[in-house]
């Protein structure tokens, strides 16, 4: 164990204890947010817009209200009366993030239904409440609407040419975000490379799409002037707070809960304008309102992500050594850009992964176009740029005709070098120090994994002789996880004994009631069925930050050590008052507390709990409170950093193109793992999404800003048959940086998949030079490197 | 237009009688009429499996049909599955192997693989992995998915030969 590590023996931290959510799950009886139903609920649907640039000239409501069943219409301008749009920034980064990037950033905030124009296929410009969702619908048709068509913005270099339209008049550009930071000489240190190499990188637009669309239910109670929202949502304490503040409520009285939600990975991670409308419309109407997004307003409406272009410079010397990168990038934000520079600032961060490279320079534009907003989704602007490195990085090799594998090694941070000084400033505005870990080992190990280089090398010689293409791909990555500000939770003793725990943590089939109980169960020294715990539910915990950006394992279980600290200290005051023993001599034993190496001296929680209730026959020592009960928050020092290194083998058919990975592997280390089943499906069910991004995947726009991908006949998940055998093995080097040595890794399985299938397929195609420096990887694109050949 | 049919339906060996318009979807029904919300709605074009039921003794997508066409049909879902308070053994499975994260393809799968077990024999894993592939799980990359099914297969086959 290194410094910090605190990890039990014998506790249940490291157990794949059995997941405590499943039986619900199992047997239908959990509720997912359409499962909700209320007396008296009416129900909503949108009218979206089918043009991506238009001014809204008109929008008749009249037959609309006419149709029975009908109870409210809505427009931009019956919203935009009432209610303010939403902050562009639901995101602030620190005074010591924007002070040491140059940045220079307009973002524009969100109305909740414009009132002047739209600006994506999918945005709302209209609403309906009425008895059911059927008849909701039927009134959609009957509104009608007279749009005048705008040039469309069909994305980023579009925008950016002189005079082009604007998606905001009123920013008088459409860059929403100017980026720039560097390290040691940056661009200047490129002139002193001997070897130099520009290419384009793209990484396309895909997005979360969780099994479970989104979805808003809210009841507004006028007696009480409370109004609780149900969302399937990343981050209740956010939707509350956008909520109070659209509404004008105070936060106290409103609570959002999310209920069981069917997944997230960053698209459900943010505040959208349907959580406060319905929580509008429940208030207006005085009854629930519902409103359940379908799956094709969930591909045109919620948020995408990727599509960013790279053009990366790249420095090296005659033995690989990578001297000098630079980057010039857009992001192709869509219409707006709801968590501001996030994404971007992670391309930024990590472009260096794993890598001791001494000089840095990137420069980034975030541009507003006529696309689906974009947000963070798994990854979240580490597997974009990881795709323009690791793909330089073979580039580098086949300058040089070295193996790739061998490139990696020789520029590679070495474990000697930890903790590192990446010399650059994460956005938590803390300057980046690789906190632990062993990069060359991870890499060794995946590439030993699938047989060794000289192994994998051979067969390749051997294939080609036989007329097939195999090939080796590898992608190595680091991520920041666990990022602040902060997370809360609220521990407690119950008068009954058993330990309760909340927190702000929001999942979305991460396990982590399970895995909070056993962080509880483990510093309480209690039998895991004794922990009840808490999660998403702004009621339970007064401020919270909620489960995006790989961070609950790391920030909750921060937040349950230190509440759990402080309400110790009261229980070792008491404890010591019934046992009429020194503070000093008491441990923690037993579901209670006893004096050390006296068995018979002690007092359980139960006892505990009752000698520290409040009024008559109490047991406190004179200038104890009374109750056991804390909420806490942990303020992360900064993140930590996992890292992987990835290897897979790909078969290519040189008739059809048809990429098959025999294998593929994930050598991952996200420090100590609470629970090692868990922590694997996190990491597999990634890999398969990096894997479904890099060669099914696509949101796809034609050139006037229509999407062209609406449904899940277009829009290729991938399925059980698509799915390549998959190895993960886990190491685990302790982060120094926290209590119980925990990294975060919800998001790196994702990260790595597309340019380890490019890096394969290009290294299967070497005889052709083949490079495919951009994705999704096509099996057409492949098979014109055979078709071009002959 | 919005003519009430009356459904008469068996659900997990239950029976309803119930009004549905003639637009009405199976899985409407059976959610908001019913109340048997444990059948999910993923994408309502027949592509996701989340809806997946068993209708008179198949798997079928309940998304893509009205409820009128299940009139006097006899329909098992994944609140019929656990018995006298006992997990299906194939609900046991999944847990084992850790074959659901949020859980929301869980009640297709489930049904999904109800009926590709019981309605072929001699499943090898490339078997289960096209018969399973009717339903998307965005979560968890299958693998504790096909696991299960595959020792679920097992089970069955064995008892099979047991029995036969």
């Amino acid at each position: 164990m290194a410094d910090g590590g605190s990890r039990q023996s014998g506790g249940y931290i490291g157990q794949s204890v059995p997941r405590r959510e499943d039986n619900n799950l199992l047997l239908g009886n959990a509720t997912f947010v359409a499962d909700i139903q209320l007396p008296r609920m009416a129900h909503v649907a949108f009218a979206r817009s089918s043009l991506p640039h238009a001014k809204i000239k008109s929008v008749d409501t009249d037959s609309a209200n006419g149709l029975n069943g009908v109870l409210f219409v809505a427009t931009g301008k019956e919203v935009s009366a009432e209610l303010p749009p939403i902050n562009g920034m639901q995101v602030v980064t620190p005074e010591g993030w924007r002070s040491r990037v140059d940045t220079d950033i307009l973002i524009p905030d969100q109305p909740l239904i414009p009132d002047d124009k739209v600006r994506y296929v999918g945005e709302a410009y209209g609403l309906v409440v009425a008895d059911s969702r059927y008849i909701a619908e039927d009134a959609l048709e009957l509104l009608e609407a007279n749009f005048e068509s705008l040039q469309p913005l069909p994305d980023a270099e579009t925008a950016l040419i002189d005079g082009a339209a604007l998606v905001h008049d009123h920013l008088g550009r459409n860059v929403a975000a100017f980026l720039h930071t560097k390290k040691g000489g940056g661009a200047d240190a490129m002139d002193d490379a001997p070897h130099r190499l520009r290419r384009r990188f793209v990484h396309h637009r895909y997005a979360a799409m969780p099994m479970e669309c989104r979805g808003v239910v809210a009841d507004y109670d006028a007696r009480t002037d409370t109004l609780t929202i149900w969302s399937s949502t990343q981050i209740v304490h956010w939707v509350r707070r956008e909520v109070s503040t659209a509404l004008g409520m105070p936060e106290e009285r409103v609570r959002c809960i999310a209920p069981d939600v069917g997944g997230g990975f960053g698209g459900k991670g943010h505040v959208y304008p349907e959580d406060i409308l319905i929580a509008w419309l429940s208030k207006k109407l005085g009854r629930p309102v519902k409103w359940i997004e379908d799956r094709h307003e969930h591909i045109l409406n919620a948020a995408h992500s990727r599509d960013n272009v790279y053009d990366v410079e790249i420095g090296f010397d005659g033995n690989g050594r990578i001297l000098a990168v630079t980057s010039s990038f857009l992001v192709d934000s869509g219409a707006y850009t709801p968590v501001g520079a996030g994404i971007a600032g992670n391309s930024i961060a990590h472009m260096l992964g794993p890598y001791d490279i001494p000089n840095y320079e990137t420069d980034c534009k975030i541009v507003l176009t006529n696309r689906t907003p974009n947000a963070p989704y798994r990854g979240a602007g580490r597997p974009e740029v990881g795709f323009a490195m690791e793909r330089a990085v073979d580039l580098v090799a086949n300058e040089l005709e070295l193996d790739p594998a061998e490139v990696r090694f020789r520029n590679m941070i070495q474990p000697e070098n930890m903790p590192y000084d990446v010399g650059l400033t994460y956005r938590d505005g803390v300057p980046m120090v690789y906190d632990s870990g062993d990069y060359p080992k991870a890499l060794q190990r995946a590439i030993d994994e699938l047989g060794g280089l000289d192994t994998i090398r051979q067969r390749q010689k051997d294939a080609l002789t036989e007329g097939r293409f195999l090939g080796l791909g590898l992608g190595c990555y680091v991520e920041g996880t666990g990022v602040g500000p902060f997370e809360g939770a609220t521990v407690k003793i119950d008068p009954t004994g058993k330990i309760i725990v909340a927190t702000g943590a929001c999942p979305q089939g991460q396990g982590h009631e399970t895995i909070f109980a056993q962080f509880a169960a483990d510093l309480w020294q209690v039998p895991i069925e004794d922990v009840f715990v808490t999660v998403a539910d702004t009621g339970h915990v007064s401020q919270g930050y909620g489960t995006i950006a790989s961070r609950s394992t790391v920030t909750a279980s921060g937040a349950i050590k230190i509440a759990t600290d402080e309400v110790h200290e009261k229980v070792f005051a008491i404890a010591a008052n019934m046992l009429e023993a020194g503070e000093a001599d008491l441990e923690v034993r037993e579901s209670g507390i006893g004096v050390k190496g006296v068995p018979d001296m002690h007092v359980s929680y139960l006892d505990i709990a009752r000698a520290a209730k409040p009024g008559w026959d109490n047991q406190r020592p004179v200038g104890v409170s009374p109750g056991l009960e804390s909420t806490s928050y942990y303020e992360p020092p900064t993140v930590t950093w996992a890292y992987a290194a990835n290897a897979a083998i790909v078969h290519i058919d040189s008739e059809t193109g048809q990429i098959g990975i025999e294998r593929y592997v994930e050598v991952h280390d996200a420090g100590v793992l609470v629970n090692p089943a868990l922590a694997d499906g996190q990491v597999k069910g990634g890999l398969v999404q990096g894997i479904g991004g890099g060669l099914l995947e696509e949101l796809a726009y034609d050139d006037q800003g229509q999407l062209i991908t609406g449904s899940l006949m277009d829009y290729l998940l991938p399925s059980a048959s698509d799915v390549p055998p998959i190895t993960v093995i886990h190491h685990e080097t302790p982060s120094p940086l926290n209590a119980f040595g925990v990294k975060g890794l919800g998001e790196g399985g994702a990260i790595a998949p597309p340019v380890v299938i490019a890096n394969a397929v290009c290294d299967a195609l070497r005889p052709f030079k083949a490079e495919l420096n951009s994705t999704p990887v096509r099996w057409g694109d492949v098979a014109a490197f055979f078709e071009n050949s002959v | 237009m919005n003519n009430h049919k009356s459904i008469n339906v068996t659900v997990n060996d239950e029976k309803y009688s119930g009004e549905a318009e003639d637009r009405t979807l199976l899985v409407d029904f059976l959610r908001d009429h019913l109340r048997l919300t444990g059948t999910h709605v993923g994408c309502e074009h027949g592509v996701c499996g989340a809806c997946t039921i068993i209708l008179n003794g198949t798997a079928a997508r309940s998304c893509l049909m009205f409820a009128v066409q299940a009139n006097d049909a006899t329909i098992q879902t994944i609140e019929g599955l656990a018995k006298g308070g006992k997990m299906h053994p194939l609900q046991k499975l999944f847990s084992k192997h850790h074959a659901l994260q949020c859980g929301f393809c869980t009640p297709g799968m489930l049904m999904t693989a109800l009926d590709l077990v019981h309605s072929r024999t001699n499943l090898s894993e490339e078997d289960i992995r096209e018969g399973m592939s009717a339903a998307l799980c965005r979560c968890t990359g299958y693998e504790g998915i096909i696991n299960a099914v595959s020792e679920y297969a097992e089970q069955i086959s064995s008892e099979g030969s047991i029995n036969g």
